[in-house]
This record gives C-alpha cells, structure tokens and sequence, in this order.
C-alpha cells in the first residue's frame, strides 16, 4: 500500500489506495517491471527455432573468432602431395584430413573453417552499414516529410531500380584488390533501400501516436522526439529485416566470390567457385563450403523469424 | 459556392468576451515574467479570439495544388476564466479536438490569435514558447497510445523535468515523479514498471500526472475518459475536480459526452461544424437551450431513467452533419434545423445575447448563434 | 461477411414457440480463451432467454463476458482458441452446439442476424452495397439480379436512407457513420430473422445519430415481431429501449431484472454502484460516487464474488464464497417475477 499524503482528502485516498493495489487483486507476488523487449526476450527463449538458430550463430562466431580452436593447419598450405585424389576420411572428424583435399592439396576442412570470417564479416559489416544508412535515410523521410521526403524517397526509388549484384558486380570490378571492407561498402551502397523503406513507413505511424504529440506538447527538442521517442518504436521492423538480410549478404558475397569479384583471400565463395571446375572428380571440395554457407543462412533467417514472432505487436 | 466567400468571415467578436488586454513585450525577458505572473481567480487567463484553422485539400504527387480546404475550425472566440472549467462539447468532426491541437500549439492557426495573459501564443517563439509550454498541458483521450510503450512510468512522468530542468533539479526528480504518482492515486513503487502492465484508468492517470509534472495552469483534457469503462470513468473525473482544486488548475474538458460535461464544467461551449453555436454556465446551457442544435443535443442523450422513455420529447435531427470542406451557407446547422428560414442560408448569425433577451438577465439571455434563438427546456420536459 | 450457404432446412418459425420455449436461451454457458499467459474463463455458467419482440439488455464492462456470449450464440467464435467445454444455446428448443456446421449456418444470417459496432469494417469495401444486400435474395431465394437490386432498394428504404435508388450502387466508404449503420440493419434484416442481437450497435455514433439508430431498431423490432439481444455498456440507450437486463461482471449474470425495477431497486451492488456513479445531465450534482478499484483481470479472478474487492458490503463470506443467482422476492416473500440477483447480501442491497 502507497504512503498515502496528508493532503489528499480520506475518501480519494481509499479510492487512491486500491487503484493502486493494482486493481482489486489480491497479488500475492508483485508483479516485476517488465518492458516490451523483455516480453520478447522471454517469447523467444521459449522458441526452438531461436534456440536452434543462436547455437548454429554462436559456433559461428567461434569459428570466426578462433579458427584455431577448430583446426591446427594453415589453409593456405598446399601439399601437392596430397592434392584433390585424396579423398575425404569422414571417420577422422576435425583431422587436416577428414574433409579432403583440394586441387592445390590444401585442407578442405581448414578452408571452410577460415573461410567462415570472410562470411560473416562481410554479413555483419554490410548489414551495420546498411541499417545506418537505410535507417538514417527512412528517418529523416519519415520524420521531416514534405520535400526531404520527396527527394529522400525518389532517391531510394532510384537506388532499389538498380538490381543488387549488377551494381555490386560493377562497382567491384573497377577494384583489383578487394578487401572486406571493399565488398562491405559495394553491398551497402546498394542494400540499404529496403531497411530505409521500413523505417520510413515505421517512422510515419510512430509520428501520429499522442506519445509523440505529448512530447511536442511539452516542448521536447526534434532530436529528443527523433531518438527517445521515435526510435525505440521503429526499432523492431528494422531488426527484423536487418537480421534476415544479413543471412543473404552472406549469400550474396559467396556469389560474388563465385563469380571471381569477391574477397581475395580464403573464402567459401571461392572455393566453391574453384570447386565447380572439379565437379566430377572432387565433388567435396565444393560441396563442403556450400553445405557451410547454406547452414548459415538458414541460421540467420531463421533467427530473422524468430524475432518477428517475438516483436511482432500483433501478437500481444 | 458563390455564397462561399461570404461564408467565409469569421464570425464577428462578440460583446462577452472581455476585452484582450494586449502586452507587448519588448524583450524576451519580459514576455517570460508577464507568462510566469500569476493571475487572480475569476480573471481572463486564456482568450480565444477568431480562431480558423483549414486543412488545405490538395491533388498530385508532386506538384500539389490546392482543391479546397476542410473548414475544421471557422471562426471561435471564448475566454477561460483562471479556477474555471470550459466544457467544449459537440459530435465528431465539429472541431473540438482541433481547437485543443491549436491551443497546444500543435497545429498551427490559419487565422486568429490566442491570448495567453495577454500575449498571443501563436506569435511567441524560443523561451517564451516554451514557458508557455510548461503552463499550458495535456490530457489525451486513448491512454493506449498517449503513453510510450518503450518508456517505463518513472521515464514517462519524469520527461517533463528532462525538457524543462529548471523546475526541479537532478537528484530531486525521482521522488517528485513517486508524489505525482501519489497524487493521482497510484503506487510510487510502480515507478520502473511498463504502460502496458497498467489497466487503461491507471494509464489515464499516469498521463494525468504526466500533465502536472511542471505545475501547470491550464490543462487541456480531450475527451480523457470517453475510452475508459463507465465504473472507472466517475474515479477518473472526481480525480481531476480534486486536483483542480489541489493545484488551482483551469480546465479546458473537450468531451461529446453531455452529461459528464454537465458534471464537470462551470461554462459550457456547443461546437457544430467548426463553430460555437451556444456558449453559457452549466445551468444556461443544459436548463434553459436557446439554440436549436444544443436542444435537439440534448434532447437525444439517453437518459438512465426508464420512466422518462415514454414521456420525454425527442427531437430527432434527419440527415447527416454535413461535410467540412463543404459547409452550408449562413448558419452551418439549417440544412437540419427544423427552424430554417430563408434568412438562415443568407445571414452568418452571430453568436451573441439574442436580442429578444438582451435587456433580461434570464438565464436565456446567453449566446446563441441563432436567428431564431427561442428558450426551450428538453432535458427536464416531462 | 458475404458467404452465404444455400438454403438448408431449418426449424420452422412455429415450431417449440407454442409451448412457451423461449426463442433462444442460453444455459449454464461456459467460455474460455487459451492465452499464453494463461486460461481465461471469459464466459462462467450463463443464463438467460429471449422471446419474439422482447428487447433484453445485456450490460456489462469491458472484460465482462457481454460479447463473448453473443458471439457464442451467433456461433462466430474462433475456435480454438475459444472453448465451450460446457453449456447449452438452445434456438426454439434446439441446441445449436449440437448441430452440425451446416445447420448451424442455416440458422445464421436467416434466423438470427447480428449488428456490429464498427459497420465500415463489417461491409465488403469493394462491392456496392446494393450488390451486398441484394446478394442475400440472391443465394437464399434465387432472385434474379434485377429483382434482388429492387429488394435492395425496397431494403434501403425501410432502413430510411434517403434517395435509396439512387444510392445503391454506392460502396461503403460513401455512406456516412450513421448510414452505414442503417445498412447493417438492413442486411441483418433482410431475411426476417427471429432473433437480432446486437453489439454495441451505437456506440461509435453521435448521440443525435445515435438516437436515430436505436428509433429504428426499436420501430422494426415492433413491426417483425423479433427478439432483440442488446449489448452495451451504456445505462442510458439500456433505460430506453430493454424490457429487461441481465447484467455482466466477470463473465457472469450478476442481476437480472424487468428494465424499470433495476433503475429503481437495482439488487446488486454493482448494478447500484453504476447507476450512482454516472453524472446526470439534469442536475448539476456534488461529487461522483465512484467503484473503486478496477475490473478484475481474467486470467486472476478473485476468489469468492468476483465483486468483493469493490464492494462496500463485502463481508468474509464473500470472499470465499460465488453467491449464485437467486431469486429475489419482496420483503414479505412475495416473489419479484424476472428478478435475480448473484449477491449475498441482495436483501440489504434491495430492501435497506
């Protein structure tokens, strides 16, 4: 029960006394503080589809992190000896040996391992750059409306017109030393439209709520309404996109390395472009780094739906 | 549409509204004293004077032209009395909860100044609109959505101190946002739960403590208990009439809600299609209607008496009211007004003492936008 | 909102009338809701019954059960996840649970029509609404489309929307709130169906629209002889159109009562408590008697009458005991005919 003050006259401070209890209900444990994302978070403990996506991530990131916990050999040692005759022992699980050799006889287990960082960090990198951008771009759109809306919004109009890889393709081909960041900028400069379009739309909505009009009232400042305000009600669409499209940034480096305009250096897009000429006699060299990048989208769309089951408001 | 244009003058101010008794404040300085000065009881605090606002129809994407504009607000005048309440009531779509946007300064006015004592708030800018700000506050009608959902309760009813920090300092804050909570009658323990794990009263009184955070003068409630349930609905009011008398609030109570407006208000506005039809005390406007829209108003509000049903007189209005981007010529309410003469389509009539009552101090001598205002008791008719 | 079955035998209209079955009752109906958070009993053991031409009330808060039973009746729940793991609906002395989907379809929309509060939302947005209401003489007595459209219009002026003819082939979004809803109950009406019930069927209108609706509904219920179930909240429209109510709380029938006793004597403190608590419009008035406290939660009912934590009567055996509904009689024992009341202390409540 409140500590009821002086000034409050009795009848109104009975009255103030069981509205406060919480309703008439007798509560026996006090309800806790629990806000929107806690509800998520709790949704999605209970999901299998989360848990089973965030092991496959968190192994992931181990692999990224610490390729060498996983494997002794250098992934670009080649041992002609042992080149792509030599079979994959699946009995020797984690062995340089266990998922064959290539042409070039280096480890096809130790490329997949290394190959890994190249994925996920150009998926974490594009995917960062791209909720930046699209978020900013959808922001600003969404909030000042009228003419920056207009030019904000044809703009995003003219950039989702250009098809994705082509552009990427052709901004590639102009660099003949492709870094990471390199790859990460060329798929941002083209990716961010969708999560800009999202926001936009989520920006326009929050806008009209009376808890956005309650601020104004108050005098809050725009960058107060912006970031207090709005933001954390936009927040959940964008984290849906962002999460499912960092699965296809990974994708779409593996076909851009497929097709020699990706990273240079260990990844699964080039092996598996490498592997694609060897097909019929060392069907593993590709075949392992595809089953690699196919798990790991799967991780991250799945992951993508689990968290829209757990934001998505229709639900509660 | 040629009758259009004449349509289109605001409606002339009328000899009961006090004078505005103009300031003009030389420096900003100045404009923030004369805003923090306290008024007497009684005293004009807020005057309304030829308020328009016209949302402009457009066509096109890109190069947009205007088609017309929806007359939401056409001409208001009133005064608020410091201590008072001003009942503003009226169907949807006559402009109420526009006038609340305007007063809030949340839209801006197409014509027409509001006086805050004495300096008109649509002209103000910089700190003086932002001491206006802090007096001037808010209650909203859904307290679903007037609540941020990612804020928890202490975040939402401490935002006012984070926007206006010099009324109460840092470490102060926390315990001013426990009285407020205290004082709207819900747990000061509840400070760091969600809007959400609140029943819809509790919120209503989260945004009504909100609404006192920075001891404002006026609060502007717009229909604040129309969406809760009836039993929660009497706590809700009889918590804002004790406050306004805790804290010597004037209220603006915007509501369609006749009787609960009866209850709470001292003067009472009829709003019809962007205009004041009838403006009087409690007792002139729901005992003695001159004004056959507040009559035919009053008359259809189900009354919770089943012994009335047979012998009340109804006047049931025919048709629809009619859209605001096109209204009537003359007055707004003759294409349902079973009075309608040929002078009602000609002549804007303004809202004034009729003249008929003018030398009377009859409670039927009050404004009324009528040609042909007449005294007629529907509420009591038995 | 549109399908509609073609036509299946059904209980006649004279059939189980003559004995004095009810038109429709409802008993001992139970309905819960499976939510994450728990199982909500929306609906605990209710009672009543309609007859031809009779208005009842049904008055209850937001979360009392009001609309749930109705939709039960009307067979519109979504099942899962609703339940009904007990109870009877009983159509002209037929339980409708019992039936098949077919025949239960049969009876819907024919026998018994329902009226929403939101008209926009219940009308197909791209069909015009002659279309939408000829289309009812169409599937279910094979009109041609020339003579469905005439029905329509002859619909649109029963209903009173002016200039019918000329409106019919307009699309929902045209007609304005009020008209809208004429159009509501012109489709409910449009097979003469026994029984209306209808959802809060004014609350999004004005008052001055609003009391044209309720005339309407009023003057066709007469003219059809028709049952009419009423939902609402507000104790005014209930005063001005129900011969008697039944009043929700907590997804049960608190009180019942002929429509003049209740406003006079209510028997409940509930029913009390909010016929104190609404401000009049013909008297100024000192301070609002307010319920304290709030609707209860669902999923957390309180034990014993759900009522007690707002009760200024209760009394330990409320709080460990459901008081049925009982009659209620006069002091003297004579019994108060259609009278109910679920307290256990009714006789303080109506007699001191």
């Amino acid at each position: 029960m409140p500590d009821v003050t002086k000034t409050v006259p009795e009848a109104a401070a009975e009255e103030a006394a069981v509205a406060a209890a919480g309703g008439p209900l007798p509560e026996t444990k006090p309800e806790k503080s629990r806000s929107l994302w806690g509800d998520a978070w709790a949704d999605l403990r209970r999901s299998w589809i989360f848990i089973v996506s965030s092991v496959l991530i968190l192994i992931l990131m181990l692999i990224t992190f610490f390729p060498g916990w996983f494997t002794g050999v250098d992934p670009v040692l080649g041992d002609l000896s042992k080149h792509y005759l030599q079979k994959p022992r699946l009995g020797d699980v984690g062995a340089p040996d266990w998922l064959g050799y290539d042409q070039q006889g280096r480890s096809v287990y130790a490329r997949v391992i290394y190959g890994t960082r190249a994925s996920v960090a150009v998926g974490f990198g594009t995917t960062i750059v791209v909720t930046l951008i699209g978020g900013l771009v959808g922001m600003i759109a969404g909030y000042f409306g009228g003419a920056m809306d207009a030019v904000l919004s044809r703009l995003t109009d003219v950039f989702f017109g250009i098809p994705f890889l082509l552009g990427t393709m052709v901004v590639l081909n102009s660099f003949t030393n492709r870094t990471a960041w390199v790859v990460i900028g060329a798929l941002g400069f083209f990716g961010w439209t969708q999560i800009a379009r999202v926001m936009r739309g989520a920006v326009i909505t929050t806008k009209q709520a009376d808890y956005v009009q309650a601020a104004k009232a108050l005098g809050a400042s725009t960058p107060r309404i912006m970031f207090r305000h709005i933001l954390p009600n936009t927040l959940a669409p964008v984290i849906v996109v962002a999460t499912i499209s960092l699965g296809v940034y990974i994708g779409a480096e593996a076909t851009l390395s497929f097709l020699g305009l990706g990273l240079n250096g260990v990844s699964w897009g080039n092996d598996i472009s490498d592997g694609g000429a060897q097909i019929r006699v060392a069907q593993w060299i590709m075949l392992y780094p595809s089953i690699m990048l196919s798990i790991t989208v799967l991780a991250f769309i799945m992951l993508g739906e689990a968290v829209r089951n757990a934001l998505d408001p229709k639900m509660r | 549409m040629a009758e259009l244009s004449k349509n289109d003058e605001p409606q002339d101010a009328t000899p009961n509204v006090s004078e505005v008794d103009v300031v003009e404040a030389r420096s900003e300085d100045e404009a923030v004293t004369r805003i923090e000065a306290p008024v007497e009881r009684g005293e004009p605090i807020l005057q309304v004077r030829d308020l328009v606002k016209h949302f402009p129809l457009t066509q096109g994407i890109l190069f947009k032209r205007q088609i017309g504009a929806v007359k939401a607000v056409d001409g208001v005048s009133f005064d608020l009395h410091q201590g008072e309440t001003l009942g503003i009531v009226g169907e949807s779509g006559c402009g109420k909860s526009t006038v609340a946007k305007l007063l809030m300064n949340l839209e801006r006015a197409t014509a027409g100044e509001i006086f805050y004592k004495g300096q008109d708030i649509t002209k103000l800018s910089g700190r003086a609109l932002k001491a206006v700000r802090r007096n001037i506050q808010m209650v909203f009608q859904d307290p679903y959505t007037s609540l941020n959902p990612r804020m928890t309760v202490g975040d939402i009813i401490g935002e006012p101190f984070d926007i206006h920090p010099e009324v109460a300092p840092k470490g102060d804050r926390r315990r001013r946002v426990q009285e407020l909570l205290d004082v709207v009658g819900l747990n000061p323990e509840y400070i760091n739960r969600y809007p959400h794990q609140f029943s819809g009263g509790q919120r209503q009184r989260i945004g009504i403590a909100r609404g006192l955070a920075l001891n404002p003068e006026i609060i502007i409630c717009d229909e604040p208990v129309s969406a809760l349930d009836v039993s929660v609905q009497a706590q809700v009011i009889n918590l804002m009439e004790r406050l306004q008398d805790e804290f010597n609030l004037s209220y603006i109570f915007i509501a369609h809600d006749l009787s609960i407006v009866r209850h709470i208000s001292d003067r009472v506005g009829v709003m019809y299609l962007g205009r004041i039809a009838e403006i009087g005390t409690d007792e002139q406007i729901y005992d003695h209607p001159t004004h056959p829209y507040t009559q035919a108003l009053l008359s259809a509000v189900p009354v919770p008496d089943p012994d009335a049903r047979e012998q009340r007189e109804r006047i049931i209005l025919t048709g629809d009211v009619p859209s605001p981007a096109n209204p009537p010529s003359g007055c707004r309410f003759r294409t349902r007004c079973w009075k309608a003469q040929d002078k009602c389509s000609q002549e804007v009539p303004l809202l004034a003492v009729p003249e008929r009552f003018k030398t009377s101090d009859a409670p039927a001598a009050h404004e009324s936008a009528c040609h042909f205002a007449e005294e007629k008791d529907v509420v009591h008719a038995a | 909102m549109t399908t509609i079955e073609e036509v299946v035998p059904v209980p006649s209209p004279g059939e189980g009338g003559a004995d004095g079955t009810p038109l429709l009752e409802v008993r001992d109906l139970h309905v819960e809701f499976h939510t994450r958070e728990g199982l909500v009993r929306a609906v605990n053991g209710v009672n009543y019954s309609v007859d031809a031409g009779e208005t009842l009330a049904v008055l209850g808060e937001s979360g009392s059960g009001k609309s749930v039973t109705a939709q039960a009746v009307m067979g519109i729940l979504d099942m899962p996840p609703a339940q009904i793991p007990q109870g009877e609906i009983l159509f002209r002395g037929h339980d409708m649970l019992k039936m098949t989907g077919e025949e239960r379809r049969a009876i819907r929309g024919r026998r018994i029509a329902m009226i929403f509060q939101d008209a926009l939302s219940s009308l197909n947005p791209v069909l015009s609404v002659g279309y939408q209401l000829g289309e009812m003489f169409r599937v279910h007595q094979g009109l041609s489309k020339k003579d469905a459209k005439v029905k329509a219009i002859e619909l649109m002026e029963k209903v009173k929307i002016p200039a019918a003819a000329a409106r019919v082939n307009d699309y929902p979004h045209q007609f304005s709130g009020g008209m809208r809803q004429r159009i509501m109950i012109a489709m409910a009406l449009a097979l003469e169906p026994d029984l209306i019930i209808a959802d809060e069927p004014t609350t999004a209108l004005d008052v001055t629209v609003q009391a044209q609706v309720m005339d309407l509904l009023a003057e066709l219920q007469r003219e059809y002889n028709m049952g009419l179930i009423l939902i609402t909240h507000d104790l005014g429209v209930v005063a001005d159109v129900a011969d008697k109510i039944a009043v929700m709380y907590a997804g049960r029938i608190v009180e019942r009562a002929p429509v003049h006793e209740l406003y006079k004597r209510p028997a409940h403190p509930y029913t009390r408590g909010l016929l104190d608590s609404i401000p009049r419009l013909d008297q100024k008035g000192q301070e609002l008697y307010a319920i304290k406290g709030l609707p209860p939660n669902l999923l957390r009912v309180p034990t014993g009458c759900a009522f007690n934590p707002r009760c200024p009567k209760a009394q330990d055996v409320c709080r460990t005991e459901v008081p049925e509904l009982l009659p209620v009689t006069e002091q003297d024992g004579t019994e108060l005919v259609g009278r109910a009341s679920a307290c256990h202390f009714w006789k303080e409540t109506i007699h001191g």
